[in-house]
């Protein structure tokens, strides 16, 4: 639901970006963790309404899902968590801490590069 | 083409917000709980009766959080507590600069515990630190016992999750595994505390205030 206003905090960096490059840009690559409550396609949606008529107009978003991470009270062992099965992919424990969520981080963005 | 390396958080603004809450809570010892769950679930009447019935324990102060209307402070005010609402005008969850402009319209000298009543919504608010101590979600047994596998992620952040309107159970209305529920929520959150209550008749209200006064003494020795 707050997709909208990711999108304008999206559109406000890359912009900036694309002044700093004085180029046009074509694709965008965000990762996010699990629990960040984004859509990648009200997301996409969203950002492709407000460029328009910016220099942002046209260019794709790609979203990349960073999975949950846990650490295992047991074996100390850090892992990737199955959200339809949560347990320690060494030991098997249950008994985990559950690991800060990755950010929403605007990782890269590609260029055009014209004459 | 050629490709430029960012790295850059879209989301700062709100955390350097968050940042300045969570210091100045800490450097007042101040316990912040951040309230969530779907409307109706019963957040106001459990926080106007944990005010009134724990007055002579914990000074409590509350943020609310709606779209619209100052509803839910006049009833916080009812109770002589300070409240401060903050209307978000539609959007779906409190912010961090939010919560910071509301903390300096409170009386926070004065008091042990402030309650941010956020926007009712399970999904969104999840995912906006706004500084405070932890996260309490709650349930209330119409909503359904697969919440916590539906929603995961506030479950998966709280401190406490309060299983409201428990009378509704006892009196067969609704469907409600508790067993189910709570399953659910450790699956991702070994730690969090569970209470059953109703904030209607009172039942299983004070091992929930119990706990509360725990925190405040924790974080003021």
């Amino acid at each position: 639901m707050h997709e909208m206003m990711v999108a304008e905090s999206l559109l406000a960096a890359i912009s900036t970006e694309a002044t700093k490059q004085n180029a046009r840009p074509v694709n965008a690559r965000i990762s996010c963790g699990m629990l960040n409550a984004i859509n990648d396609e009200v997301l996409c949606f969203a950002f492709e309404a407000i460029a328009k008529g910016t220099k942002c107009e046209g260019m794709k978003l790609h979203i990349e899902y960073k999975p949950m991470r846990g650490r295992c009270k047991s074996c100390n062992e850090s892992f990737d968590v199955e959200l339809s099965h949560p347990e320690c992919s060494k030991c098997s424990s249950e008994d985990f801490e559950l690991l800060p969520d990755a950010p929403l981080l605007l990782e890269e963005i590609e260029f055009a590069t014209e004459q | 083409m050629y490709k430029v390396n960012v790295g850059k958080k879209i989301l700062s603004a709100n955390e350097e917000y968050a940042l300045k809450n969570s210091q100045l809570l800490t450097e007042q010892k101040k316990l912040c709980l951040n309230m969530i769950s779907s409307p109706g679930s019963g957040k106001t009447t459990i926080l106007a009766r944990t005010i009134s019935e724990s007055k002579d324990k914990i000074k409590i102060g509350v943020i609310e959080g709606d779209i619209q209307t100052e509803i839910d402070a006049e009833r916080i005010r009812a109770t002589k507590a300070p409240a401060v609402q903050i209307n978000t005008k539609g959007a779906c969850h409190l912010s961090a600069a939010q919560v910071n402009s509301a903390l300096g319209n409170l009386p926070l000298g004065d008091l042990d515990l402030i309650f941010i009543e956020n926007v009712g919504n399970l999904v969104c608010p999840s995912a906006f630190e706004l500084g405070e101590t932890g996260k309490i979600v709650v349930l209330s047994v119409a909503e359904g016992d697969d919440k916590p596998a539906k929603y995961p992620s506030i479950f998966a952040k709280s401190k406490a999750m309060l299983i409201n309107k428990i009378d509704l159970l006892k009196a067969g209305m609704v469907d409600f595994d508790i067993e189910r529920a709570k399953a659910d929520a450790r699956k991702l959150n070994k730690g969090i505390e569970i209470f059953p209550i109703s904030a209607k008749t009172g039942e299983g209200m004070t091992d929930w205030y119990d706990w509360l006064t725990k925190e405040v003494k924790n974080l003021q020795s």
